[in-house]
């Protein structure tokens, strides 16, 4: 049943961004910084939890999900450091991913070069 | 008014100068279009042997101005100008290729429109007086202009429909002030003409104005008619420019759809290769000037044609500010047959 | 001179509503069914993924980010594979929104790039896409900390 309810919301995201892609004149470096921000801001005003809660790796996944993740680092840190807190939690929650993306960035474009369009 | 000039932007010749020899040679995508067996040279690796696609640009501009003046019966040694340039950032493909040539060199950026502005000043030479023979050549190579104006090629991103294919050609044409073939009688120069289109995914509709214009200003300065062609073609409007380009035209009093057509639209099947509205780039009206039409003419299957590379001016600093994208289109009248 | 700069104006409007008719409309339908699967499918791979880390017994802290490191990996993998960009060309959104997409954002300038070095190719492209996200989601994140310090206890 969570497989179900992840490609619904994962899904129903992706929906989301191929609409303002198609409708508007947002390239994708657009979208995806308009989806972490507000990622950021629903998780900050309480709306995302839910949509985690309902759709699992369905909201994780995508940007959001990402913004999710930095949102909620931020304000447990917070909690728990004060105003250091602020500027350590979004980092230190979403560290694996960064830097398994600059690790791996690095080493995929040491290993492969790019192939011409046919 | 200076004695050669007819109207405000056309220039006749006294001594029409000769295009004597062409070469072409196109990408694999391009080798697989419908214009294929006309192209002298097909690249199997649009790599072609080298580093960098930019490299493999600069190559393929140099081996087609040798294979041109090699069909032409001269040698390098004889081209007294080198009129060139192309897409990449300060011509990199044309001034690396005139570096190895050693011909005297003019460096020309006209975006998409540099074939006719090369066969433009070149002509002028010739008839001037100045030069007995020159070659005027430009490229364009889709992967090289992709990662300078556009995005990395490995990324997942989706291309508009209104968006055009930069072909990867080039296309070189040896003028001469005597000899066989045809020849180019009247260039007009066009201007540059902006309406405010920012959208860089539709350069054709960018374009399109100052095509028309050129167009238009080149009937009205000779008194030509649409009927005086056997062929009007423009270089890489693509689909969305073209009909505007008609239709703007029409609107200046001149009905050309019957003889007209895009270099763009002809190089590519759009719907088999996937090209969306068509080709672009300087390869793109070079090379399908150096090869097919330059050979229609030659089997007088084609008589007289009226030729207008047309560019975007833009660049990716002034795309990245916002601002709109001027048009240029320059036209340039050949024939076989001068005194028609 | 004021009333001929009005009129190229309204000349610019006309002609850019006059191209508008001239545009095909993208196809939205198939685009947003094409983005629904193959979005959805990464996700609900991403679900099976995190099921199976939860059975090797990690906890949930790790889970979240076991779960995007091994995406992270995927999208650069088939980045350099060359085969991203052609999912990439159906699917739209729906790989360009997940956090392969992302993956897939960094490795292709950086792939890109080599032939401009290592210092001034790779690394330093690696992020002209990828960037911004990270600008802008730290420094979102950082003031919903601070507004949660100052305001919300």
């Amino acid at each position: 049943m969570d497989y179900v309810r992840a490609f619904i919301v994962g899904g129903a995201i992706c929906v989301i961004g191929q609409l303002l892609m198609d409708g508007t004149k947002l390239t994708p470096a657009h979208v995806l910084v308009l989806f972490v921000t507000s990622g950021v801001v629903l998780t900050a005003l309480g709306i995302y939890e839910p949509i985690v809660d309902f759709g699992g790796a369905g909201a994780t996944v995508p940007l959001p999900g990402f913004g999710y993740a930095l949102a909620k680092g931020a304000i447990k840190a917070t909690k728990a450091n004060g105003i250091l807190g602020a500027f350590t939690g979004g980092v230190t929650a979403t560290a694996g991913g960064v830097a398994a993306a600059i690790f791996f960035g690095y080493l995929m474009s040491v290993l492969f070069t790019p192939k011409s369009k046919k | 008014m200076a004695s050669k000039k007819l109207g405000k932007q056309t220039v006749k010749f006294d001594h029409p100068p000769v295009i004597i020899g062409t070469a072409a040679t196109v990408g694999p995508k391009e080798g697989q279009g419908p214009l294929s067996s006309y192209f002298d040279t097909v690249l199997s690796d649009d790599l072609y042997g080298e580093n960098s696609w930019e490299l493999a640009e600069s190559k393929m501009l140099r081996e087609t101005v040798k294979l041109a003046v090699q069909k032409s019966d001269k040698n390098i040694t004889d081209m007294e100008y080198m009129l060139s340039g192309d897409l990449l950032n300060q011509l990199m493909s044309a001034t690396f290729a005139a570096r190895d040539l050693g011909i005297p060199f003019f460096g020309l950026y006209g975006a998409c429109s540099t074939m006719t502005e090369s066969l433009s000043l070149g002509s002028m030479l010739i008839d001037g007086g100045y030069a007995k023979h020159l070659v005027a050549v430009t490229s364009s190579h889709f992967s090289a202009a992709e990662r300078q104006f556009r995005f990395p090629l490995e990324l997942g991103n989706q291309r508009p429909l209104t968006a055009q294919w930069t072909v990867t050609g080039s296309g070189a044409a040896i003028l001469a002030s005597y000899g066989q073939g045809p020849r180019i009688t009247h260039v007009t120069t066009g201007k540059v003409i902006d309406l405010g289109i920012k959208d860089a995914n539709n350069m054709g509709a960018a374009m399109a104005p100052a095509a028309a214009d050129t167009i238009a200003t080149h009937f009205e300065d000779t008194g030509f008619a649409p009927e005086s062609y056997d062929l009007i073609v423009t270089g890489d409007l693509g689909a969305i420019g073209k009909e505007i380009t008609q239709e703007m035209v029409y609107d200046r009093g001149y009905n050309i759809a019957k003889v007209y057509n895009d270099c763009g639209l002809m190089i590519f099947d759009n719907k088999a290769q996937d090209t969306h509205a068509g080709g672009s780039g300087c390869g793109c009206s070079a090379s399908v000037f150096c090869g097919y039409i330059y050979q229609q003419l030659q089997k007088n299957k084609l008589n007289r044609v009226l030729l207008i590379s047309t560019g975007a001016l833009l660049s990716t600093t002034s795309a990245q500010q916002g601002q709109s994208i001027p048009g240029i289109a320059h036209a340039v009248t050949i024939t076989n047959n001068v005194k028609g | 001179m004021e009333n001929k700069k009005l009129q190229s104006i309204n000349k610019q409007q006309e002609y850019n509503e006059y191209v508008q008719q001239k545009i095909p409309k993208p196809t939205y339908f198939k685009n947003c069914i094409w983005a629904f699967i193959v979005g959805g499918l990464i996700c609900v791979f991403g679900q099976f993924l995190a099921n199976i880390f939860k059975g090797m017994g990690l906890n949930k802290e790790d889970v979240a980010s076991a779960v995007p490191m091994t995406l992270v990996f995927l999208g650069a993998f088939f980045t350099g594979l060359g085969v991203y960009d052609q999912l990439g060309k159906r699917a739209g959104a729906g790989s360009i929104v997940p956090i392969t997409g992302f993956a897939n954002s960094i490795v292709s300038p950086a792939m890109e790039f080599k032939r401009e070095g290592y210092v001034f190719g790779v690394a330093a492209k690696m992020f002209v896409l990828a960037g911004p996200v990270l600008v802008y989601g730290y420094g979102s994140s950082i003031i919903v900390g601070l507004l949660y310090y100052f305001l919300g206890r």
